[in-house]
């Protein structure tokens, strides 16, 4: 209860896995950990959803269905279609961070 | 020059006539004409107005085989790069991020694989180093296949440190530390985001304080302010340390923090007035400031877009119905007691 975060969109298939560690360098939140032979998935909740591990996959053993954790693009993507709070940077080259 | 051509014109990306692009000149030192430009940044000014000019750079004296860094074209990335490598030799590429930082161009693309692989090239830098690495800061790393960047340009990327201010050791040890591998939070970033949020919720505050004080209820103004000031200014000094999961009952539970002394202390009269008074102001205040906190998940580098998604269509509702509840009453309230003045 009042916990959102415990759900993550990442799947992790380790028979994919080469033990590259590509993962294990770009993920800012140790979501994975070195294991014999294999990365292994060490703590999910902590993802993000960032996308960095998916895209630095080279056996595609990663998926997650990345984007912004910004409920303030969320809510007005849900109102205009155009999921942008502004801050990252929108059409216009506007940005606060 | 356009965003799709080559540096002799042609859209192929290529450059046939070996023509580069001249390599800029940066320093490690930051004047204070960067720190004026620091602080406008981070209160808010000229938003899109931070940016860095897209290129190679020099910093200090770099040979061929001196290190490349990447950055982004936003001042305040490119400048906690070259402020960290002060006494050293190396090339800085920017890419063109057009004004925003790494972790949100790398969301966004902007700093991606196919930006750092023209940059590449329109440096001609296999012309410039005899190495074959480019050192990427590790929040580039949603943007960036290391992968295609070898494939399409022969440049081999490592992962540098989520800090700029962590490579000097991470230089010197020839990798990262796992410590350096891990985002964090520490109250000094927490407080410099602050101003920003303050920006945004200030207009329609003081327009809210500004309406009540017009109808004599200063007191209204001022727990219009008092909401906002828990959501945009308490809520993350006090982020860690608040005891639920979801930012929106923590703002919840903030909001009722700050406005319950101001119910306790009372002024809305006695008898079903009073309890109208008192429901209103712990409906209303709490959904305001809980709807801050919501916001704030933008501003932090932990929450996933699912959760934030699941903490919307759980509590949106609840937080809406509170606040129209709540300002009805207050309304009610207020209306009343005005009928008996």
């Amino acid at each position: 209860m009042f916990d959102s975060y415990r759900t993550t969109t990442l799947r992790y298939d380790r028979d994919a896995c080469i033990f590259c560690r590509a993962c294990l360098q770009v993920c800012p939140h140790a979501v994975f950990a070195a294991g014999p032979g294999h990365v292994q998935l060490a703590a999910a909740e902590r993802c993000m959803e960032c996308g960095a591990c998916a895209v630095n996959c080279p056996a595609n053993a990663i998926s997650v269905d990345s984007g912004v954790g910004c409920a303030n693009a969320l809510i007005r993507g849900a109102v205009t279609g155009k999921e942008t709070c502004g801050c990252c940077g929108d059409d216009e080259g506007n940005s606060c961070c | 020059m356009g965003l799709d051509e080559g540096c002799c014109g042609s859209t192929t990306g290529t450059c046939a006539c070996r023509q580069r692009e001249p390599a800029m000149t940066a320093t490690a030192d930051l004047t204070w004409r960067d720190y004026i430009d620091h602080l406008a940044a981070r209160l808010g000014f000229d938003r899109s107005g931070h940016r860095v000019r897209p290129g190679l750079y020099r910093l200090n004296n770099p040979s061929p085989e001196s290190p490349v860094f990447a950055s982004a074209g936003y001042t305040l990335s490119f400048d906690a790069l070259r402020s960290s490598l002060a006494g050293r030799d190396a090339w800085l590429l920017v890419l063109d991020t057009m004004g925003i930082n790494v972790w949100c161009a790398a969301g966004k693309g902007t700093f991606g694989t196919d930006e750092l692989v023209r940059r590449i090239r329109l440096a001609d830098l296999a012309g410039q180093v005899s190495h074959r690495t480019i050192i990427l800061p590790q929040l580039g790393a949603p943007g960036v296949s290391a992968r295609s960047v070898a494939q399409q340009s022969g440049f081999h990327v490592r992962w540098g440190p989520v800090r700029a201010a962590d490579l000097p050791a991470f230089l010197d040890a020839g990798e990262a530390s796992p410590a350096m591998r891990r985002v964090t939070f520490p109250l000094r970033d927490r407080i410099v985001l602050i101003p920003v949020e303050l920006a945004h919720a200030l207009p329609y505050a003081l327009a809210a304080s500004a309406v009540a004080i017009f109808f004599g209820h200063a007191d209204i103004a001022g727990t219009v302010l008092l909401s906002v000031a828990a959501g945009t200014v308490l809520f993350p000094v006090l982020l860690p340390y608040l005891p639920a999961k979801d930012y929106t009952v923590n703002g919840l539970l903030l909001g009722f923090a700050v406005i319950t002394p101001v119910v306790a202390a009372g002024g809305g009269g006695t008898g079903w007035p009073g309890l109208l008074w008192a429901g209103g102001n712990l409906l209303l205040w709490p959904a305001i400031t809980a709807f801050l906190a919501l916001n704030f998940t933008g501003c932090t580098p932990f929450t996933s877009r699912s959760g934030v998604k699941l903490e919307i269509s759980r509590y949106m509702r609840i937080i809406a119905a509170m606040a129209a509840g709540g300002a009805a009453a207050l309304a009610l309230a207020l209306l009343h007691a005005g009928g008996m003045a």
